[in-house]
């Protein structure tokens, strides 16, 4: 039941599709009734005001009985205006919303801004997406590059000390939550050892020249803790890479033909151990992406996951639907490049 | 492939790692008992009551860092038997109570509060004064109580940082050669006049009720000197005493992580194989649901979930199963697949044995010792998820976790103000819990894996 590769990235296609549109369904139909609730409020309130406001249209009704029925007219009708007196689930009321979704016009943010004022929930996410991309990408690399280089060591030396080393400390280091790996850091580096700030956001304002350098001594705590706490289960899984193709039998043959143990391991078999290592760096960033959440809460780091996480606490809910998506975007991409790079290289995955 | 209850034992006791994870898990019931049986159930409400925690002191050391430290820390005083004296003059009608503690560490008490139920009639003259070792004598607060017609119970605090109380003591800076306009109470009553240092020995604390015409009463009277230490694992921002807390937390986090698991696999057991042996179209449809449902981020739903249905603890148990059975269905799916090939499976199909019957009492049973390896590896992940969950603030309020602890270790930033022992200990209980069963889990996953590579 072997496909041909375009067919097999086409369905890993539509399924991502689905999975985006699922998450969104879901999402719209958790937040959806909350979110006509307060959108009611709102509308209720500024009809109030709009009409009390209004002196000369106030002064041309008889009796308090008459203004209450203009102005409860007037809600109605602006309600219905907008769509609120229908469910969320009224068909072509969630046809818009996902439409909107999907061309990333998330609308205003109740309460929160971005840094330059604007309370457009594209524009806030938009600000936070490279700070938030530029710390875990460079958090991912350094530790695909550590844990290759060190997986490929201890799997060249299996059972020595540098290889139980390494399996202890990734076994370890993978039972403590990250979040609280930071914290320890803020103790350690911030309290005991005055050496980088407690608090991730750079204190000066974004349009200062030097903010670029001080965002990136203020990335350096949580860059630490990232790194420390990833490259050992890394490092493991690219040990039992390479322990498994040094069994194979064309290592084998190239010992028996005389090659040099090191150029086993750092040419053939590294080459050999490329693709899983290739997909599980794609799944790592975005595994990473949704532990970004905590992670940036812990640091006060000011990219997407504090975004969120401020969402939360103020229950600010057009934020919460643009981020889940493009969390959720982020996700699937990379699922979706991890599935894809996979199946190229191994077509025995393409099965049905 | 069948598996004997002492075969499997057997093994599993040659596997060190897999005994040391029985031995953590041990002690962890062991724990989870000693809270359930000593601490009542009803208290739990107490851990988000601050009134409950009054007495306790505010952020103080555990206990034994004094075994460590040359300089002594105060421990945690609650002083309950005062002398008792009462007399009248005319109308005047005196009680007084006197706390004599001899203070003889090294630190000043983190503060110090005076508890106090006073029955009466009228408006009673409550005043507190204090006589120094070296004789000297302040007077810390004279308040009146509330006007009250007929006699009333009065349940009140005087603390430390009351305002009227700094104005009092301050009023005594002709008695110290240094400043103190900028020093805490204690750290001016417990003060050498010389230099800003602690000065030992007895101090007598007396409280004082003057009322007019009738006769008033302290009928509880606690004088509370705050420590800077206090028990096994010290005490948090909030004066919670972090013991009780972790205690708590143990049979929560084995609640949730062994519920969770079990749920999980069961769950995704019985779909995998179902979808497994049905194949075909069935098998298809539930595993692109399945697809669906392993490539959503989980993170951002389940706090999406929290945020709007709720955040019981039962409730998150049943979100995390919701994204735990995924993983477990795709194994025991192909597993089921090629156990449905095997003779006696087909052989009971064409005898005409129904399907459930087959699926249950032929194929499940043959997959129980993966899943019971499965249930140990889904117990950590589990864990951290709802600690992390509780971290963002969206736990259970009313349990207190290991993750709710260090949320609020996180709110009053306990890490950059060095109060470790309310970020470390939750830390590492929730390590340990999960290491506990990796390792179980991992011994397991010996046993199990090469029979089923056959």
């Amino acid at each position: 039941m072997k496909m041909s590769f375009k067919r097999f990235v086409i369905k890993r296609a539509v399924t991502m599709f689905g999975v985006l549109m699922a998450t969104l369904l879901i999402t719209i139909a958790l937040v959806g009734s909350n979110m006509d609730a307060i959108l009611n409020q709102s509308v209720a309130i500024d009809v109030q005001k709009q009409v009390t406001d209004d002196k000369h249209l106030v002064s041309t009704f008889k009796n308090p009985q008459d203004l209450e029925a203009y102005i409860e007219n007037q809600k109605q009708k602006r309600i219905a205006a907008l769509g609120l007196d229908k469910p969320w689930y009224y068909p072509p009321k969630l046809g818009l919303s996902m439409y909107k979704i999907l061309t990333l016009d998330f609308g205003h943010a109740k309460f929160l801004t971005s840094d330059t004022g604007s309370s457009d929930v594209k524009d806030i996410i938009l600000e936070k997406m490279p700070r938030t991309i530029l710390l875990f990408t460079t958090a991912t690399l350094i530790i695909s590059l550590i844990g290759i280089f060190l997986g490929a060591l201890s799997g060249s030396k299996i059972n020595s000390k540098l290889d139980k080393m390494t399996s202890t400390f990734a076994i370890i280091s993978s039972s403590f939550p990250v979040w609280w790996i930071g914290m320890l850091m803020i103790f350690v580096f911030a309290f005991v050892y005055q050496i980088f700030p407690a608090r991730a956001t750079p204190l000066i304002p974004v349009t200062d020249p030097g903010y670029i350098g001080s965002l990136l001594y203020h990335m350096a705590l949580p860059l630490i803790t990232l790194v420390l706490i990833g490259f050992g289960s890394w490092a493991y899984l690219v040990r039992n890479f390479i322990v498994g193709i040094m069994q194979e039998d064309f290592v084998t043959a190239k010992r028996a033909a005389g090659i040099s143990e090191k150029k086993i391991i750092y040419t053939h078999a590294l080459k050999n151990a490329a693709p899983p290592i290739i997909t599980v760096l794609a799944l790592s960033l975005s595994g990473s992406l949704g532990g970004a959440i905590i992670t940036e809460a812990v640091f006060d780091w000011p990219g997407m996951g504090r975004l969120y996480y401020e969402a939360i606490n103020v229950l600010d809910l057009p934020v919460i639907i643009g981020e889940t998506y493009v969390l959720t975007a982020f996700f699937l991409v990379s699922i979706f490049l991890a599935d894809v790079l996979y199946g190229y290289f191994d077509p025995r995955v393409r099965k049905g | 492939m069948s598996f004997s209850s002492k075969e499997v034992w057997h093994e599993f006791s040659k596997n060190k790692i897999g005994l040391a994870g029985i031995g953590i898990l041990v002690i962890l019931f062991a724990m989870s008992a000693v809270a359930v049986l000593t601490i009542p159930i009803e208290s739990f409400k107490e851990w988000n009551d601050p009134s409950s925690w009054l007495t306790f002191p505010k952020s103080a050391l555990p206990a034994w860092v004094n075994y460590f430290l040359s300089e002594k820390m105060p421990e945690h005083m609650i002083l309950q038997n005062p002398q008792v004296a009462s007399q009248n003059v005319g109308d005047i009608f005196l009680t007084s109570n006197i706390f004599v503690v001899n203070y003889s560490y090294d630190k000043f008490p983190s503060d110090f509060i005076y508890e106090y139920t006073a029955k009466y009639a009228g408006s009673p003259l409550l005043q507190i004064w204090v006589t120094r070792p070296d004789g000297k004598e302040f007077q810390l607060i004279s308040t009146s109580l509330p006007q009250s017609k007929i006699e009333t119970s009065y349940h009140g605090f005087i603390f430390s940082t009351d305002d009227s109380m700094m104005k009092n003591i301050r009023k005594n800076k002709d008695s110290f050669m240094f400043p103190i306009d900028s020093l805490l109470a204690q750290d001016i009553v417990f003060s050498k006049t010389g230099q800003n240092n602690v000065l030992n020995g007895y101090y007598f604390f007396k409280v004082n009720l003057y009322n007019v015409n009738s006769k008033s009463n302290l009928e509880t009277s606690k004088f509370i000197l705050g420590g800077k230490v206090y028990g096994l694992m010290g005490t948090d921002e909030l004066r919670r005493n972090l013991t009780v807390g972790l205690l708590w937390g143990t049979p929560l986090a084995l609640f949730i992580g062994i519920t969770v698991a079990i749920g999980s696999v069961v769950i995704g057991l019985v779909y995998g194989v179902f979808a497994g042996y049905k194949g075909k179209k069935t098998d298809e449809s539930l595993m692109r649901f399945n697809d669906i449902i392993y490539a959503m981020p989980a993170l951002p739903l389940l706090i999406i979930l929290a945020v709007t249905i709720g955040n019981s603890i039962f409730l998150i148990v049943g979100f995390l199963v919701l994204f735990g059975w995924v993983g477990i269905a795709k194994v025991s799916r192909s597993m089921a697949l090629q156990i449905k090939t095997f003779q006696y499976v087909e052989a009971s199909k064409i005898m005409g044995q129904k399907d459930y019957k087959i699926i249950f009492k032929h194929i499940i049973p043959q997959l129980l010792p993966y899943a019971f390896a499965s249930i140990a590896i889904s117990v950590p992940a589990a864990i951290t998820t709802e600690a992390g969950l509780s971290f963002l603030g969206l736990g259970d309020p009313t349990f207190p976790t290991w993750g709710q602890i260090l949320h609020d270790a996180n709110t009053y930033g306990a890490a950059a103000r060095g109060l470790w022992w309310w970020i470390l200990p939750p830390g590492i209980m929730i390590a340990v819990t999960g290491l506990a069963f990796v390792f179980i889990g991992h011994a397991m996953d010996v046993i199990v894996n090469p029979r089923l590579k056959r």
